[in-house]
């Protein structure tokens, strides 16, 4: 039982890992003059996208997203309707965070945003398709004992990881190396993408570890 | 409490840091070997054959030289351009250089004069008259500017018997006491006066020429400097200077005589916002004109010119020009275009090039022999390699002489070669470490840093035992006998090694101590591993990155803003934000029952969210009212940071002042508040007169002086008598009465009312008696711990709604007292609001805002450090008062961050100067009371977050929740009241040991930070960037601790100070009460 979850989940976080590989890759072949840091928006725009597809469709396929009481048709788009929202206030919020901890406020405000949507296409966009647009359940999640399930605890391990990422991602901006690189949001949405990488191939490692620890309630 | 059990650690600790301190900076700032010797005209014997008698006998090129010098005349002051039809305030407005230079080509030249940092008045003036390079530590003593010892220019001309009368800047008296023939000093010091000194100058300078009493006349204008640091260049002020300027250069060429040399030159050139001291180019970049109205140069193009002419070189040309020998440790190159290039020219007796330079070689040569012999700090190689080139150049040149030929170009090169490559050996040889003293001083801060880091950890041991007995005294005689032994052996006592030998002796012992303790009580450093020390961490580790100190404003806040981000994270994780899900859950029981109500829970976590939302706003506003640094190449410093009577726009002017006042006044309206909400402000003693009154009149005093320093001069001139009197007077009695509220607050510290009131009138408030009656046996100190929680309640009682008690009608007298609860905190807060009053009074009014977003950011890390311990309560059984590591590490943070948002930065042309003229703007005789007031300025964040540090440990208590500990640790029996700080006194065990931890580890914070420095200083000592990053950075860090550890004290001691009058308090109401 346990072993199938986490190796589903490991086949899973694979398959999103591989869209953020082939996001990279793809779009080289089919534009001229693609390239991470010169076209960084673009990158982004294609990373974010293809991880957001990938990401929906496969929590649609195995079927996590929370079960609803209601089936009908004005609740679904009542809750697609709200996810959009909470998924667009989540960019809004994580701009104001990014530019509060000292991102320029008028200049390259497009980039920042871009990093805000990144950001929340890590974190936001999972917790919309584990826990649904449930903002008590979200803030469940991040604490010790709130995890229900493996993907609760996948679900802190990427979050977390992205997060850390996108702030170690701004040390090497101040350093006058004079990179390209190190120019506003680059360093950051490249840690924050690592951090989600490296949150990826470690959840299913860490959940495997400490299975014997890991004792979820049931649902 | 215990007092000297909590203060001798801290003192102890403090004083290995100082000499810690001491160790390195001795080691590691640059010292020059000073040569005590002095040229003489024997020395100079020209070359071979053609002896030509005594040097200073033999008839000079110039008999006369006028030196004008205008402080800080800029390079771009001094260029034309005819075709600049809308010149700034500072351009095209001295065309008489221009004029001469293209009317007069052969009489006349104007060049770029480097000067060589520090660029500060006092080292330029050593540099141009004795030649030699200035080095780092010289920066600090430019408030007492004492005489010049090594040989210089002045000396060589009284040497030869010229009279040369001086005037203007007086700082050349002070350099040069008794040399001058005739002097006639001006104040120097006021900034803000732009007239004194030049019309002084005005006044004698054309009498004086005239006459015929002076050889050369030495001219010192400070007005361009003066309307550059008051104004900034781009001023309409900046042109009328430049303008007179250009007036008296004029006049003073009328009058010069065919024998007479005219230099015109800047000592350094000055920044956009018209400060100096750095080594930027727009700083070095001064002027040199030079002027004779006999030819002078030889006609343009017929010879290389040099495009920059280093600062130094002025020193030999002018002692060759002017028939003096060259001062004994120039290290100066003649500048050649003003000797002709064979000896034959019209001139009666001037050198040839080929001559001066060869004098020139053989003085610099005798230095570098004389200073190799003295210090060891010339590599070997590069000396012998200077060696053989002189040598080389000296056969080559002998020879030529004595066959009677003209030296060859090729020679003349190589000795401008030999002269260039010994000013650079000196200039890099000159950067001269200790290292043994380095070592030292570093081992020292690092163990001290551990130190604290114990002594926090094991504060219960460290005040209970005799435990500092053992360690201070063997440092004491390790001390003496290293001091012995010296005296022994090499008859004299050097300081520094004994005092290193104490400190690390005590250390040591202390910490092989410390492994002796009880395994129980052993110091684990598992418990070091938090992310607040990770957070501390990487402050330290910025500091080792030239790039993180330049952006380091920005990096402290950053570092804050993610370690208060973390608090309700973390809480979040524990569980501990949100109230718990209803109990279907299978917690452990024990949880459960000590949780808090949902409703308090609820209500903490927001109060918390609110008070983070307030600090990262204050953060996030502060970050625009940085300075900037040289390095910052795109950055504007801010507006507010300029005083007020500089804003031109009169508008924007009235909005800064009226903001500057508003922020003020919410200042001491935030201070007053508190205080009444906490019911403090009831009784009548002396400190609440402080609070009401003095308070808000020195706020409006303040509001007055502010307005009266920015009106502009000349707009009120029948005024001005008044004007310059309330310049004086204002600020003077803004600081008495602030005195006086501080002193106040140091005779009665107590904020506590104590009412007995009957309960008659009382709208049937009937207070059960006091239960301390029951227990008549006791004894008094039993009573008195008694006596305290019960007190408490009844102010509760009698505050909130005067609840209505069971408890029926007795006649006696309840007790009623108000501000028990803060009774250790108001008068702390009140002692940071009079001070912070005091030191926003040295900035400029701008700053006023600063200060309020500072008080928030204190009140929001103090609520927040309150909160999260009022949440976490429950979960972590924390025994005694303790307060962790993150709201340390963030109330350290949030002094460095302010540090930088009052306008300051770690280097010395940002040091705000204008600080001590507040109240004096005349200027001061002493130099003790202008530097105390300079560095309150520089430090005032470091002050006011020390004095406050162990609010850190009252605060959770102010902001208790009520009937959460009183529960658990009382009993069911008391009733469920907030005993809030009374709780200390229950405790006073606990109460020392925890102040104690406090400020061990807010010393740790700093000290780490310092050791972070030092190192960075250590390692990168050959670093690009030492001089102009990292020795400041650590200048001021080490200032900044040091600063900051003696008001930590101050804290502490007003701490005690209240503690005491509280002991009275209640032995003085048991008294009464028991009668
Ligand atoms: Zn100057
Ligand atoms: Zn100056």
């Amino acid at each position: 039982m346990w072993d199938v979850e986490i190796r589903g989940m490991a086949s899973a976080h694979a398959i999103i890992a591989s869209s953020i590989f082939l996001a990279t890759v793809i779009p080289a072949v089919f534009l001229e003059n693609f390239s991470v840091y010169g076209t960084h928006m673009v990158w982004l725009y294609s990373v974010a996208g293809s991880v957001a597809v990938v990401n929906i469709a496969v929590f649609r396929l195995l079927g996590i997203i929370p079960p609803t009481k209601k089936n009908t048709l004005s609740f679904k788009i009542n809750r697609l309707f709200r996810s959009c929202l909470y998924f667009l206030l989540s960019c809004l919020f994580y701009h104001t965070v990014v530019v509060l901890y000292g991102a320029p406020l008028l200049e390259s405000a497009l980039e920042t945003f871009s990093l805000a949507v990144l950001l929340s296409t890590f974190t936001t966009l999972r917790c919309l398709c584990i826990l649904g647009p449930n903002i008590q359940a979200w803030i469940r999640v991040f604490s010790r004992d709130g995890a229900l399930s493996v993907w609760d605890t996948s679900l802190q391990i990427t979050t977390g990881c992205s997060l850390v990422g996108a702030w170690l991602g701004a040390f090497p901006i101040p350093l006058d190396w004079d990179r390209p690189w190190q120019v506003w949001p680059v360093s950051c949405t490249l840690g924050a993408t690592a951090g989600f990488l490296t949150g990826l191939l470690v959840a299913p490692v860490w959940i495997h570890w400490h299975r014997k620890l890991l004792t979820y309630k049931l649902k | 409490m215990r007092r000297l059990p909590v203060l001798l650690p801290l003192i102890w600790v403090c004083s290995v840091f100082y000499v810690g301190i001491f160790l390195f900076v001795g080691g590691f700032l640059l010292v020059r070997l000073e040569v005590n010797r002095t040229s003489t005209c024997a020395d100079v014997l020209s070359p071979g054959a053609q002896v030509k008698g005594d040097f200073c006998l033999s008839e000079p090129r110039f008999r006369r030289a006028v030196v004008l010098i205008i402080d800080a005349l800029k390079a771009d002051f001094t260029r034309y351009d005819p075709e600049n039809t809308a010149p700034k305030p500072f351009e095209n407005k001295l065309p008489v250089l221009d004029e001469m230079g293209s009317l007069h080509p052969s009489h006349a030249r104007l060049y770029t004069f480097r000067a060589d940092p520090p660029t500060t008045t006092m080292q330029r003036i050593k540099g141009f008259t004795t030649g030699s390079l200035p080095t780092f530590i010289d920066v600090g003593n430019n408030f007492a500017s004492n005489a010049i010892l090594e040989d210089n220019l002045v000396h060589q001309l009284g040497q030869v018997g010229k009279r040369v009368v001086f005037m203007g800047d007086d700082t050349w008296v002070s350099l040069f006491p008794k040399k001058f023939h005739r002097s006639l000093p001006f104040p120097s010091f006021n900034v803000k006066d732009l007239h004194t000194v030049d019309n002084g100058i005005l006044q004698n300078i054309y009498p004086t020429m005239e006459g015929d009493d002076w050889d050369v006349l030495i001219a010192h204008f400070l007005g361009v400097d003066h309307c550059g640091h008051r104004f900034g260049p781009d001023h309409p002020a900046m042109a009328e200077k430049l303008s007179q300027m250009d007036g008296v250069i004029r006049s003073v060429i009328k009058r010069l005589k065919n024998d007479t040399l005219l230099v015109v030159m800047g000592d350094h050139g000055m920044t956009d916002t018209g400060d100096h001291g750095g080594e930027s180019q727009k700083e070095t970049d001064a002027a040199l004109f030079l002027y004779s109205s006999s030819p002078l140069f030889s006609a343009p193009g017929s010879q290389i010119e040099p495009e920059v002419v280093p600062q130094t070189d002025l020193v030999p040309t002018l002692a060759l020009l002017l028939g003096v020998p060259i001062p004994y440790s120039s290290v100066g190159q003649v500048l050649l275009p003003l000797f002709p290039q064979n000896g034959s020219r019209s001139a009666p007796t001037g050198l040839s090039q080929a001559e001066a330079l060869w004098i020139n070689v053989k003085q610099v040569n005798r230095f570098l022999e004389t200073y190799s012999n003295m210090a060891k700090d010339i590599p070997p190689d590069s000396l012998s390699r200077l060696r053989a080139d002189f040598s080389n150049i000296s056969s080559q040149y002998l020879d030529a002489v004595h066959k009677g030929r003209l030296p060859s170009p090729e020679l003349v090169a190589s000795m401008q070669n030999y002269l260039t490559a010994v000013r650079e050996t000196c200039r890099a040889s000159w950067a001269r470490f200790n290292p043994f003293k380095m070592a030292a001083g570093l081992m020292i801060l690092g163990l001290a840093c551990l130190l604290c880091c114990v002594i926090s950890e094991l504060s219960h041991l460290v005040i209970q035992e005799g435990f500092l007995k053992l360690p201070i005294f063997s440092g004491l005689v390790v001390g003496m006998a290293v001091a012995t032994v010296q005296l022994l052996s090499q008859g004299y006592l050097e300081l520094s090694w004994c005092l290193g030998a104490a400190a690390l002796s005590s250390e040591v012992l202390f910490l092989w101590r410390t492994c002796g303790v009880s395994p129980k009580d052993r110091w684990c450093p598992d418990r070091l591993l938090t992310p607040a020390l990770l957070v501390l961490f990487l402050r330290c580790a910025s500091l080792l990155s030239d790039s993180y100190v330049i952006y380091e404003g920005h990096i402290v806040t950053f570092l804050l803003l993610t370690l208060s981000v973390y608090v309700p994270l973390r809480l979040n994780w524990d569980g501990l934000l949100v109230p718990l899900p209803p109990p279907d859950t299978q917690k452990p029981p024990l949880l459960r029952q000590a949780a808090l109500p949902s409703s308090v829970v609820r209500r903490e976590a927001t109060v918390l969210l609110v008070w983070l939302g307030v600090l990262v706003g204050s953060l996030y506003v502060s970050l625009s009212f940085h300075n900037c640094r040289e390095e910052q190449g795109s950055c504007q410093p801010s507006p507010f940071l300029s005083p007020l009577s500089r804003v031109q726009d009169s508008q924007l002017r009235n909005l800064h002042y009226v903001l500057s006042v508003a922020s003020l006044a919410t200042w001491v309206y935030l201070l007053h508040r508190w205080l009444r909400h906490y019911g403090n402000l009831n009784c009548s003693s002396s400190t609440v007169f402080s609070a009401c009154f003095i308070l808000p009149m020195a706020c409006v005093g303040m509001g007055l002086h502010w307005a009266v320093s920015a009106t502009p001069e000349d707009t009120f001139r029948n005024l001005s008598e008044l004007i310059s009197l309330a310049h004086v007077f204002l600020p003077r009695a803004i600081f008495c009465l602030l005195g006086l509220g501080l002193l106040l607050l140091w005779v009665n510290p107590m904020t506590v009312f104590i009412k007995s009131r009957t309960p008659v009138n009382s709208r049937g408030t009937f207070l059960p008696p006091p239960k301390y009656r029951a227990s008549t046996g006791i004894s008094p100190q039993a009573e008195l711990h008694h006596l305290i929680p019960q007190l408490y309640q009844r102010i509760r009682h009698s505050l909130e709604d005067g609840g209505v008690e069971a408890g029926e009608a007795d006649d006696r007298p309840a007790v009623e007292a108000y501000g028990l609860g803060t009774v250790y905190s108001a008068p702390l807060v009140l002692f940071c609001g009079l001070l912070g009053l005091v030191l926003l009074l040295l900035h400029p009014e701008g700053m006023a805002l600063v200060f309020l977003l500072l008080l928030l950011e204190a009140g929001a890390v103090l609520h927040i450090h309150a909160c999260s311990t009022n949440l976490s309560s429950l979960s972590v059984h924390s025994s005694g008062y303790s307060v962790p590591w993150a709201p340390v590490v963030s109330w350290s943070l949030a002094a460095a961050q302010f540090f930088h948002a009052t306008g300051h930065l770690p280097t010395f042309p940002s040091i705000q100067w204008g600080a001590a003229f507040v109240g004096f703007p005349q200027g001061h005789t002493g130099t003790v009371l202008p530097a105390s007031l300079v560095i309150l300025n520089t430090f005032s964040s470091h002050i006011l977050f020390a004095v406050g540090c162990p609010l850190l440990l009252f605060w959770p208590l102010v902001c208790e929740v009520r009937g959460k500990r009183s529960a658990r640790l009382v009993g069911g029996e008391e009733s469920e009241d907030a005993v809030m700080e009374m709780r200390l006194r229950e405790n006073p065990q606990k109460f020392s040991s925890a102040l104690l931890q406090l400020t061990a580890r807010y010393l740790f914070v700093n000290g780490a930070q310092v050791f972070a420095s030092v190192c960075a200083a250590a390692i990168l000592r050959r670093h690009l960037m030492v001089w102009k990053v990292f020795a400041p950075k650590l200048m001021f860090e080490a200032s900044g601790f040091i600063v900051g550890s003696v008001f930590v004290m101050l804290g502490l001691i007003m701490v005690m100070r209240v503690d005491i009058a509280v002991g009275g308090l209640f032995k003085k109401l048991l008294s009464q009460n028991s009668r």
